[in-house]
C-alpha cells in the first residue's frame, strides 16, 4: 500500500518534471504535441481544484449551522446567496443548463448589483484603515525607516496631478525613483525569488521536497 | 442599554435608507425596474459594508456573508458554462449518451477527469491517498515547465539590462549614473538576501547598501498602496454620488 | 498634545470621506500628462495597422474593478476607433462579467459587430498551463466562447492560431497574471505584451519595463487617467484624480502631524 501511496506519486512527480524540463530543448512536432496534450490535462485539473474549495467553503459553514456556533446565522446567507445564485445560474433565463449561457439573466443581475458592489466595497475599506495607520503608526524612528517615509511621500505627491503644481520637479523624482532605486531592488528580489523557486522545482522533481503529498503515511 | 442604542442606530439607518430610496423613485432619479432596483440593493450593500467603520453590526455581517455565497455561487456557474460544459461535457458526456450528437466522444478526456476526480476524493478517509496521485502529476508539471521559462524570462532577460553598456553612444550622464546606480542596486540586494555568509567586512557594506535600496523601494510601495486602496473607495464613492444619488454627472 | 495620538480613527475616516465627497463635486481641472510607460502602450497600439489583432486579458474581479475597469474601457476606446480587432478572455471566475459589460458597452458606441469585430472567449482555468495550451493552439484551449459559438468557425479569430498570431496583448491584471504571461507566454511564443495593474502591484512591474518585456505599463487609477486623457475619453479615472490629489495630500500631512506629535510627546516623556 505504501507503494500506492508514496511511491507511485514521487515517481509520477519525477517523470512529469523531467519530461517537461526537456521538452522545452525538443522542438520535434512530437514534443510540441504533448505540450498541447499535457496543458490541456493540467487546465482540467485545475478546474476541479475550484470545487475542493467550494465544498471547504460549504463544509465550514454547515459546521457553524450543526453546531450553533456565535454569529451562526449569517452563515445560512452564504447558503442563501449560493443557493439563489446556482438555482438562478442553472435556470439559464429559462433555457437550462444544458444549453449555452444567457445574457441578461437574473444570474447575471445577481452578479451586477450583489457581488460587484460588494467585492469592489470589501476592499475600498482598506483605504480608511491605510489613513489611520498613517496618523497612528508610521513613524520615522529609524533613520530606514525616515528614507522609507520621504520615498512613500515623494512618490505620493509625485504621482498626482497636485505635485505639479507643488513643485514641476516632484514628478521627476517620483519617476526617477520608481525607474531607479526601485527597479535595482525590486529585480534582485526577483533573481533571488526566481532562483529559490528553481531550487524548490528542482527539490520537487528529485523527491527531496514532499509536502505536496501531505501528511499521514 | 448600549445594545438598545446599537439596535436604535441600526432601525434608523435602515430607515433612512429605506425613505431617501422612496423619493429617489418617486422622483424619477432611479428607473423603476430591475436596473434601478439593482442599484438600490448594490448601494445598501455598498453602505451596510461601510457601517463597519462605525462598528461592527449585524447589516455588516449579512452582506459580508452574503457576498461570500453570490460569489461562491457565480463560481460554481462560471465554471460550469465555461469550463465543465465546452471542456468535458459536450465532447465526452454528450457523445456517449445522446442519440443525437454527430461528434464521437473524445476518449482521451477520461484521464484528466479522472485526476480532477481523484483530487476530489482527497475528503474521503479511504480513498484519499488517490489526490496524492493528482497533486504530484500537477506539482511536477508546474516544477519541470517552470525551470527552463523562469530561467529565460526572469533570470537571464532581468540580468541583461543590468549589464547595460554605460557608455555605447547616445547615452546622457545622467543616464549612465543610473545604469551604474541600478547595478549596485541589484548587487548589494542580492548580497543582502545571502543569510549563509557573515555580513561583515565588505559583504557588510553592500548589504548595508541593499537595505537603503529595499527601503527606498518599500517607500515606493508604501506610495503605490495608499494610492491603490485609495482608487477603490473613490470608485465606490462615486457609483454612491453617480448612480444611485444622482449627484455628480 | 498626547491626547492627539490617541484620536479615534472614526474621525480619520471622517476626513477621509467629506474630502473625497467634497473634491468629487467640486469640478476643477488638473493636468494628467502622460508617463513614459503609459506612452509606450498608447504608441503601440498607434502603430499597429487595421485589422491587427488585440487580445485583452480580463485577469481581474470585482476587488480591483474600480482600477482596472476604467483601463480597460479606455484601451477598448483606443482599439474600436482603430478598426483593430479585439479578442478577450480571463483567468478569473469573477470577471466575465465584467470583462462582457466593458467589451459590449464600448463595442456597441463603435456599431462593432460580434464574431466579426470582436469576441470574448470567456474563463478557463489553469494560468500557466492555459497560456501554454493557448500559446500551442488556442482552438484546443477555448472550442467555445463565452456564449458557446464556436471558436473556429469566429471571423475575428481567423489567421489566428495562436499567441503567435497575435500583433498585441494586453493584461489588465489584478494578481500574478502578468508574470504567468511574460514567463509562459511572451518567452516562447514572442507576442508583444503591454499590462495594466492595479496600483499595488506597479512597483514590481518597473524591471520588465526596463528588460522591454512589457512595451508599456497603466499603474492604478493614475494609469487609467493617463490613458484616458491620450484617448481622448475622459471619464471616471480623471475624475477620480481630483480626490486622489486632495486625499494624498491630507494623508502625508497625516503621516507628518503623528511623527511632531509623537517626537513632541516621546521628547517630553524624555525629560
Amino acid at each position: 500500500m505504501n507503494f500506492l501511496k508514496r511511491t507511485i506519486p514521487l515517481i509520477i512527480a519525477f517523470v512529469m518534471g523531467v519530461l517537461m524540463a526537456m521538452q522545452y530543448f525538443v522542438p520535434h512536432k512530437l514534443s510540441q504535441d504533448l505540450l498541447e496534450v499535457v496543458s490541456r490535462w493540467d487546465r482540467i485539473i485545475a478546474g476541479f481544484a475550484v470545487f475542493i474549495g467550494a465544498y471547504s467553503l460549504f463544509h465550514l459553514h454547515w459546521t457553524r449551522i450543526k453546531r450553533k456556533v456565535e454569529g451562526w446565522g449569517y452563515s445560512v446567507f452564504v447558503y442563501f446567496g449560493a443557493i439563489i445564485t446556482v438555482i438562478f445560474g442553472l435556470i439559464n433565463g429559462g433555457k437550462f443548463f444544458w444549453n449555452d449561457k444567457q445574457d441578461g439573466t437574473t444570474f447575471d443581475w445577481l452578479y451586477y448589483y450583489v457581488q460587484v458592489p460588494a467585492g469592489a466595497t470589501i476592499f475600498s475599506i482598506l483605504a480608511f484603515f491605510i489613513a489611520s495607520a498613517a496618523y497612528r503608526t508610521f513613524r520615522a524612528r529609524t533613520n530606514e525607516s525616515t528614507v522609507l517615509l520621504i520615498a512613500a511621500i515623494l512618490v505620493m505627491l509625485g504621482r498626482v496631478p497636485i505635485g505639479n503644481y507643488i513643485s514641476q520637479y516632484l514628478p521627476a523624482i517620483a519617476d526617477w525613483i520608481m525607474a531607479v532605486p526601485n527597479l535595482a531592488a525590486k529585480r534582485g528580489i526577483l533573481l533571488g525569488v526566481s532562483l529559490g523557486a528553481i531550487a524548490t522545482s528542482l527539490k520537487i522533481i528529485f523527491g527531496i521536497e514532499r509536502s505536496y503529498l501531505g501528511g499521514g503515511d | 442599554m448600549k445594545k438598545d442604542s446599537n439596535f436604535f442606530i441600526l432601525v434608523i439607518s435602515i430607515g433612512l435608507f429605506v425613505c431617501v430610496n422612496i423619493f429617489l423613485m418617486a422622483s424619477g432619479k432611479l428607473p423603476f425596474s430591475s436596473n434601478g432596483f439593482g442599484i438600490i440593493l448594490g448601494a445598501g450593500i455598498t453602505l451596510a459594508i461601510y457601517s463597519f467603520l462605525y462598528k461592527d453590526n449585524p447589516a455588516f455581517k449579512i452582506a459580508e456573508n452574503l457576498y461570500v455565497g453570490v460569489a461562491l455561487g457565480y463560481t460554481i456557474i462560471i465554471s460550469w458554462y465555461n469550463f465543465l460544459k465546452p471542456d468535458l461535457y459536450d465532447p465526452l458526456l454528450v457523445p456517449i449518451f445522446s442519440k443525437a450528437a454527430t461528434v464521437s466522444p473524445r476518449y482521451t478526456l477520461i484521464i484528466p477527469s479522472l485526476l480532477g476526480i481523484f483530487m476530489l476524493l482527497r475528503f474521503s478517509r479511504k480513498l484519499s491517498w488517490l489526490s496524492r496521485w493528482t497533486f504530484a502529476f500537477v506539482v511536477g508539471l508546474g516544477a519541470g515547465i517552470s525551470i527552463p521559462r523562469v530561467i529565460s524570462a526572469f533570470i537571464l532577460e532581468q540580468i541583461k539590462p543590468s549589464l547595460h553598456p554605460v557608455f555605447s553612444g547616445g547615452e546622457t550622464v545622467l543616464s549612465s549614473i543610473n545604469t551604474l546606480l541600478i547595478l549596485l542596486g541589484v548587487i548589494s540586494v542580492l548580497i543582502y538576501f545571502i543569510f549563509s555568509v557573515e555580513h561583515k567586512g565588505a559583504i557588510g557594506r553592500f548589504s548595508k547598501i541593499g537595505i537603503w535600496f529595499l527601503m527606498i523601494s518599500f517607500g515606493a510601495s508604501f506610495g503605490y498602496t495608499v494610492m491603490g486602496r485609495l482608487s477603490l473607495l473613490i470608485g465606490r464613492i462615486q457609483f454612491l454620488l453617480r448612480d444611485w444619488l444622482g449627484i455628480l454627472q | 498634545m498626547e491626547r492627539f495620538l490617541r484620536i479615534d480613527h472614526r474621525i480619520i475616516f471622517a476626513i477621509i470621506t467629506v474630502a473625497v465627497i467634497v473634491s468629487l463635486i467640486l469640478r476643477f481641472e488638473l493636468p494628467i500628462p502622460a508617463s513614459e510607460p503609459v506612452h509606450g502602450i498608447y504608441q503601440k497600439l498607434e502603430s499597429l495597422p487595421k485589422g491587427a489583432h488585440v487580445m485583452i486579458a480580463f485577469d481581474y474581479d470585482p476587488s480591483s474593478k474600480e482600477e482596472l475597469q476604467p483601463m480597460a474601457v479606455a484601451f477598448l476606446h483606443h482599439c474600436f476607433s482603430k478598426d483593430l480587432k479585439v479578442i478577450g478572455m480571463t483567468h478569473y471566475t469573477g470577471a466575465p462579467g465584467l470583462a462582457d459589460q466593458a467589451i459590449t458597452s464600448v463595442a456597441n458606441q463603435y456599431q462593432k459587430k460580434y464574431g466579426e469585430d470582436y469576441a470574448f472567449l470567456g474563463y478557463k482555468p489553469g494560468a500557466a498551463s492555459l497560456v501554454i495550451n493557448m500559446g500551442e493552439n488556442l482552438y484546443s484551449a477555448f472550442p467555445k466562447d463565452f456564449y458557446g459559438n464556436e471558436t473556429a468557425t469566429l471571423p475575428v479569430l481567423q489567421g489566428v492560431d495562436s499567441l503567435r498570431n497575435l500583433d498585441f496583448l494586453f493584461d489588465l491584471a489584478a494578481g500574478t497574471t502578468i508574470e504567468t504571461w511574460i514567463v509562459y507566454g511572451k518567452e516562447k511564443y514572442k507576442f508583444e505584451l503591454g499590462a495594466g495593474c492595479t496600483a499595488v502591484m506597479g512597483p514590481d512591474m518597473y524591471p520588465f519595463l526596463q528588460s522591454k518585456q512589457l512595451v508599456g505599463l497603466l499603474g492604478g487609477l493614475k494609469g487609467a487617467a493617463e490613458y484616458e486623457a491620450l484617448v481622448g475619453k475622459k471619464a471616471n479615472a480623471v475624475s477620480g484624480m481630483r480626490p486622489q490629489s486632495v486625499v494624498h495630500v491630507i494623508i502625508i500631512l497625516f503621516v507628518i502631524f503623528g511623527n511632531v506629535v509623537y517626537f513632541t510627546t516621546y521628547r517630553k516623556k524624555q525629560r
